[in-house]
């Protein structure tokens, strides 16, 4: 029985390097942080987010001579991918030196929550930290008064972008209310032009849209409420939202699953389409790789409703509190320069976002980052739900009741299972 | 795979050293001990400990970065199968899984009994079919969800060729028949369609490989007898090849199952969960539910009905081939 040899061999072969294959993924993370080097984590691999990684990093090593900076980025999407290896290497007992993280209710608060996270009180303190931030960006990231992380950058999650050629041809203008919108998106496509590109590949970006609906439709107050956990999900505001955004959906590309959302601005570059909802890290897309000139090519503008409010996406990196001695100062330092107005001057331009310093000078940015700095200055900030913004149980559970909703359009169902994930994960 | 040499010796050892090997410690067994140890840690710390510490965190309380490990009952398990998004991932794992074997297993036989007629080049067409299976899982999703998505890929040579009622590919929401299941709707999802396509692509030239081999052991003379006795081409392969091939395919299903129930990277890469779920699969749910939802306790739940899942279908292969060993 030759024959059953080598099957069978083949077999166990077969079985035992699919369990070899499960090892490998478990002993990568066992390389530690020495004492002479900072373990810097983010997902930042792209090329221009790693680029401006690299000038932060550069300014670090020029200032303690001798000290490595050892670039530890996970690739993949809104960093679902690094998410999931720090939190393996959190409960190893190995955290990084310092993390990416959103502020807002998201990880960052669960990491607090977890004791995982040592309070920077005294770093804002001696850096002169409170009047370089303003109060609400700070209070994203304060838990009983306790500050846990270092801003670096600012980006905005309520962008209307447009196409400026196809609105002009048209005679529209980027609409600020719903009915403006749905009047201009009946226009658009009784011309053949898909009003709205919509990506949701990642399985975010239609909770995104969603998103800036509901501030849109229920209006600022009563949407922090809703993020705070003190409102109902079942009211007559959120039923109007969802209905919002269900129409909306019949004026998208009907392939919308398949792309990912650069690929959705790229069609409204390539004239495709009229107009795409999306966080302002388009705006790279459209300048560096589409090679299209703000407010000449493209144009962009609060989403429906919500001129007056910045719904606030920001990266911050915080100190693990596992960390100690030499450890410990060297991540401390290294915050140090995160927060510094020289590291974030070099940073932001790079990176397409601006700096959330008061002082940043407007003139480092070009013609879209000088308008969203002036709505940030003045506008109050919002949480992003799909962005960090609330309980990751919360925004799972959210971004799956998504997935069935735009399926069979039934908002009863949609907001009754969103009232009880909110239930088993509590919201503030 | 270190257990493969020493079962490889035991196997061809002539006869006289079988019986040297009863005795205890012979050199020979000292040696493979010492061998064997490191990977035997390894497994049973990396493998075994690791499962076995799953299984007890789906026990437990721990669905946020806190570690809570109070005793949760099978609270995790219900709220797992009550979930609509883990009930859609039984449902597209059992259409799937199904389609994905006998896809391999019919079109590696039929391309294995093309190659093995002494054609010629054959080993350039091995080589091609064997190709899909050296890209990468990610690569081959990227690659077909270009290929397969309905506003820019195969469609437009379709179109061009005047079909009318172009398919919708993994975009498809429509599940056939459809009957209401649980919270669910239960059959098959077309979108699925799509995905066994590209997964048919990359692995059915696995299947062809092990049945070539298979078809290469079975003696010529065999068939050749068979030919004498007045079989037809049709006969011979009823009774006589396939009969020979069993072996092959009882290996080939089971590693084709556990092959299946694991993916992850292909769809990942291609569809993501899709709309209403249609080509979610228990594994992207674990990694949603464990590494978004921060939901340890619930992810390491479905983690659990994965492996005993797995485990349904390899344990009994592993009984019956130790069996038809010892016989």
């Amino acid at each position: 029985m030759n024959k059953w040899k080598v099957a069978s061999s083949l077999g166990t072969g077969f079985i035992s390097l699919s369990l070899v294959s499960a090892t490998a993924l478990t002993s990568a993370y066992a390389a530690g942080s020495s004492s002479g080097q900072v373990d810097l984590f983010s997902w930042w691999t792209g090329k221009a987010s790693s680029k401006a990684l690299q000038t932060v990093i550069n300014i670090y090593e020029a200032q303690h001579k001798g000290q490595k900076v050892v670039n530890d980025a996970v690739a993949g999407g809104a960093g679902s991918n690094a998410k999931a290896v720090l939190a393996s290497r959190m409960e190893a007992g190995n955290p990084p030196s310092t993390f990416q993280v959103h502020v807002g209710n998201g990880s960052l608060l669960s990491w607090i929550q977890a004791g995982d996270m040592t309070p920077l009180n005294f770093l804002y303190k001696s850096q002169g930290w409170y009047k370089a931030f303003p109060k609400s960006l700070l209070n994203l990231m304060t838990v009983k008064g306790n500050i846990y992380a270092v801003p670096i950058d600012m980006q905005r999650a309520n962008v209307l972008w447009y196409n400026t050629a196809i609105f002009k041809k048209y005679k529209l203008s980027p609409p600020s209310t719903f009915a403006a919108f749905f009047k201009d998106a009946a226009i658009l496509k009784s011309h053949g032009i898909t009003p709205l590109a919509l990506a949701n590949h990642g399985n975010w970006e239609t909770t995104l849209l969603w998103s800036d609906v509901l501030l849109g439709t229920v209006g600022r107050v009563e949407y922090n409420k809703l993020m705070d956990g003190k409102a109902s999900w079942t009211s007559k505001g959120v039923v109007e939202a969802s209905k919002n955004y269900l129409k909306m959906m019949t004026y998208v590309n009907s392939d919308y699953e398949a792309l990912h959302w650069a690929q959705a601005d790229g069609l409204v570059a390539d004239g495709k389409a009229a107009m795409n909802v999306m966080g302002d890290w388009a705006q790279g897309y459209f300048t560096t790789t589409a090679g299209l000139k703000p407010l000449k090519q493209f144009g962009w503008a609060a989403t429906p409703g919500t001129k007056g409010v910045f719904a606030a996406v920001s990266d911050a990196f915080g100190l693990p509190s596992k960390l100690s001695g030499k450890a410990k100062t060297n991540a401390i330092n290294f915050l140090k320069v995160v927060g510094s107005a020289k590291a974030q001057t070099e940073f932001n331009p790079l990176k397409g976002t601006f700096s959330p310093r008061l002082d940043a000078n407007p003139q480092s940015y070009d013609a879209y980052g000088k308008d969203a700095m002036k709505s940030y200055k003045k506008d109050p900030l919002v949480l992003v739900p799909g962005q960090g913004g609330l309980n990751p149980g919360f925004t799972t559970a959210l971004e799956n009741a998504m997935s069935v909703f735009t399926s069979n359009k039934n908002v009863n169902q949609f907001l009754s299972t969103l009232a009880s994930a909110a239930k088993t994960n509590p919201l503030p | 795979m270190s257990v493969l040499p020493e079962t490889d010796q035991t196997i061809s050892s002539p006869p006289t050293q079988a019986i040297r090997h009863r005795r205890r410690l012979s050199p020979n067994k000292v040696w493979s001990l010492v061998t064997l140890t490191p990977s035997i840690i390894l497994l049973a710390v990396f493998v075994y400990y690791f499962i076995f510490w799953t299984g007890y965190v789906s026990f437990s309380n721990w669905n946020s970065f806190i570690q809570n490990m109070s005793w949760n009952g099978f609270n995790n398990y219900i709220a797992v199968f009550q979930s609509f998004r883990f009930q859609s991932d039984l449902r597209n794992m059992v259409f799937f899984t199904v389609g994905y074997m006998v896809g391999c297993l019919v079109l590696g036989m039929l391309l294995a009994l093309l190659i093995d007629q002494k054609i010629k080049g054959e080993g350039i067409l091995r080589s091609v079919f064997l190709y899909p299976m050296a890209i990468s899982a990610a690569a081959t999703g990227v690659i077909w969800n270009w290929i397969l998505n309905p506003t820019t890929g195969l469609n437009l040579i379709l179109k061009a060729l005047g079909v009318h009622h172009l398919p919708q590919w993994y975009l498809s929401t429509a599940i056939v028949p459809n009957f209401n299941i649980g919270y669910i709707q239960g059959g098959l999802p077309l979108a699925l369609v799509a995905v066994l396509i590209a997964s048919l692509w990359q692995w059915t030239g696995f299947a062809m490989a092990l049945y070539l081999a298979g078809l290469r052991a079975i003696p010529e003379e065999i068939k050749e007898a068979a030919r004498i006795d007045g079989a037809g081409a049709f006969r011979t392969f009823w009774s006589v090849i396939l009969p020979h091939l069993r072996p092959i395919t009882t290996t080939a299903v089971v590693m084709l199952m556990a092959a299946s129930l694991k993916v992850f990277d292909l769809i990942y890469a291609m569809t993501g969960p899709g709309s209403n779920f249609v080509t979610d699969l228990p594994a992207l749910n674990m990694f949603d539910t464990t590494f978004q939802g921060n939901e340890f306790a619930q992810g390491a739940a479905i983690a659990t009905v994965l492996l005993i899942l797995v485990l349904i279908f390899i344990i009994p292969y592993l009984i019956y081939t130790i069996r038809r060993e010892a016989a």
